[in-house]
């Protein structure tokens, strides 16, 4: 399977992962080869059986539905990059109105 | 206090209190990492001081004449995707180069309070993506047996660190085999759990279906110790699952005779390095000769564990990865002119190549016209290689394969394409798959590196793996040869 450029800047985008030139060109051969590799697949027969998406079948869990102490604020706003009162800060995402 | 360093926690333990105090043991291993951690480079960070404390609180203790916990003063590594209070937690990325995390991991947390101490954290591939410890954001890990060689990944820092002397046991985790693989690189025994036996609560996730936390030891019994210390039910994290914790050392010496040992065909197939090859199945012989059963059985499927295994953990991996977004936690890029760019820009600079290409992967397997094909398809064939396991334990009660495929491989030999280095993993990949436990105990050397033989058993059967590594362990003398690092 060949993936081209196109193919891995819109997979980029999605990923949100801004890539140069040198990587959109790198991973373009790089995946076109593992998933040739990975092509192997379809000489299985698989039509019919049931996915597995966890080795261990564990049905919903329930837990009773406790208050309990959560992570003191300060101790989680101090982790992130910026913070301000007790708030994380972040570039505007809405337009301001003019 | 070099009389010390490599001897297993069992042998030491009746000593504390009496002629050996934890202090004197923990300093032991604190010399070792400054001698020979300039070489190796097995921890990413160092937590001498607070392991002095926990050496003083227990010796206090000691001198209380007060019953002591099982691990009482066992000198441990914790690999830097597990969660630790206070202690960065780097993950190898330097998109949580300065995380700082307000809590311990599960697993981190039992192991403290059966009372060992934690020495360090120790260096990965980055979130724990590789097979030679190459793609941690920070430096390589050298193999302390031959320090031109990679000490295999992605737990390469925790087997080198119990290897060189720099820690009695360690903690890893293992999405494809990055504790066995690792272990049987370095010489050393590692085992991963069946899933859901151990709470990953406080791990870092990668692939979220197949992660699990394991031990890495020196011997069988000392793996078998910190097993005990760590497994159960744990009501945070609802994939740990509800089943009885035996007492994995009480049958450690019950032997293999009448026991049914698998050998899978595949296993011995093209790939598979000579020596190796011989020196498994000397080690099945061996196990023959102690009264195992052996019987020749097949997996027809391994050829396709691997494509399997990298479109699932990749999948699952793109979107755990979702939330490096340089909002609330971790590096941010300086460059962000708005949301799309905060992200985008804080994932370009912080997460290294691998890391890139397996969330490029894992996003295209599940992307509009692609998830039939790749993903579901993967998880269908999953069901068969799960299957085949099944087959085969209706005829066995364990199977014995290599670790891996070739003893060893040297720094850099396989960076520039990355197939052949998750081919490292083609042994081990099929387990997590089927989420059974695995262990990996040394078998034999190769010109210097140590080769090791894989015991996988029924999920939850642990104790017979144990067994069976224990006997095979217990009747070979490889578990007793140091690294030449640390003989001096």
């Amino acid at each position: 399977m060949r993936i081209t450029p196109e193919v891995v800047e819109r997979v980029a985008r999605l990923s949100r992962l801004e890539l140069s030139a040198e990587e959109r060109a790198t991973f373009a051969w790089q995946l076109s080869s593992i998933l040739e590799y990975f092509a192997r697949l379809d000489r299985l027969a698989t039509e019919g059986v049931e996915p597995t998406s966890h080795a261990i079948r564990v049905a919903n869990v329930f837990r009773d539905d406790e208050v309990t102490p959560s992570l003191p604020v300060e101790e989680v706003v101090a982790m992130a990059p910026q913070a301000h009162e007790g708030f994380v800060v972040v570039p505007r995402v809405l337009e301001a109105e003019e | 206090m070099r009389e010390l360093v490599g001897r297993p926690y069992h042998e030491l333990r009746a000593r504390l209190g009496k002629d050996l105090s934890v202090r004197e043991l923990v300093e032991a291993y604190l010399d070792a990492i400054e001698a020979f951690d300039g070489q190796v480079r097995a921890y990413l960070t160092v937590t001498a001081d607070q392991a002095r404390e926990q050496a003083r609180a227990l010796d206090d203790r000691l001198a209380r004449k007060e019953p002591l916990p099982p691990l009482a003063g066992m000198p441990v590594a914790v690999k830097d995707n597990l969660c630790t209070r206070g202690v960065r937690t780097t993950c190898g990325s330097r998109i949580l180069e300065s995380f700082v995390p307000p809590y311990d991991a599960t697993a981190v947390e039992r192991l403290r309070e059966a009372g060992a101490v934690v020495l360090g954290k120790t260096n990965l591939d980055e979130f724990a993506m590789g097979s030679s410890t190459e793609n941690s954001g920070f430096f390589p890990t050298r193999n302390p047996w031959r320090l031109d060689h990679v000490p295999g990944g992605s737990s390469g820092g925790s087997a080198a660190a119990v290897a060189a002397g720099e820690a009695l046991a360690a903690l890893g985790s293992d999405t494809g085999g990055s504790i066995r693989q690792p272990a049987c690189l370095c010489g050393v025994v590692g085992l991963k759990p069946t899933y859901g036996r151990v709470s990953r609560y406080g791990l870092v996730a990668f692939a979220s279906s197949l992660d699990q936390i394991g031990p890495l030891a020196l011997d069988v019994r000392d793996c078998a110790l910190v097993l005990q210390a760590i497994s159960g039910r744990d009501p945070r994290d609802s994939t740990s699952v509800e089943v009885p914790v035996p007492n994995f050392a009480a049958s450690l010496e019950a032997g293999v005779r009448g026991l049914r040992v698998g050998v899978p065909t595949e296993f011995f197939g093209e790939g598979l390095q000579p020596e190796v090859r011989h020196a498994v199945l000397d080690a099945v012989r061996v196990l023959e000769g102690l009264g195992a059963v052996v019987e020749e059985v097949t997996l027809p499927t391994l050829e396709y564990a691997l494509p399997t295994y990298y479109l699932i953990a990749c999948a699952e991996a793109s979107s755990n990865l979702a939330r490096y977004d340089g909002v609330a936690y971790g590096y941010r890029s300086p460059r962000a002119r708005d949301l799309y760019t905060l992200y985008a820009r804080t994932r370009a600079e912080g997460f290294g190549p691998e890391v890139k290409r397996r969330i490029m992967l894992g996003t295209f397997a599940l992307s509009a016209g692609y998830y039939e094909g790749f993903y579901k398809k993967a998880q269908q064939v999953r069901t068969l290689v799960r299957r085949d396991f099944d087959r085969c334990f209706e005829k066995v009660d364990v199977l014995a394969t290599p670790t891996s495929p070739v003893a060893g491989f040297r720094l850099g030999e396989r960076t520039t394409d990355p197939l052949q280095m998750y081919l490292a993993d083609v042994y081990t990949i099929p387990v997590n798959l089927a989420g059974l436990p695995g262990i990996s105990v040394p078998c034999g050397f190769v010109d210097g590196l140590p080769v090791g033989l894989q015991v996988v058993g029924r999920p939850f059967d642990e104790v017979t793996v144990l067994r069976v590594a224990y006997a095979y362990e217990q009747a070979t003398d490889w578990h007793r040869h140091r690294c030449p690092l640390f003989r001096g």
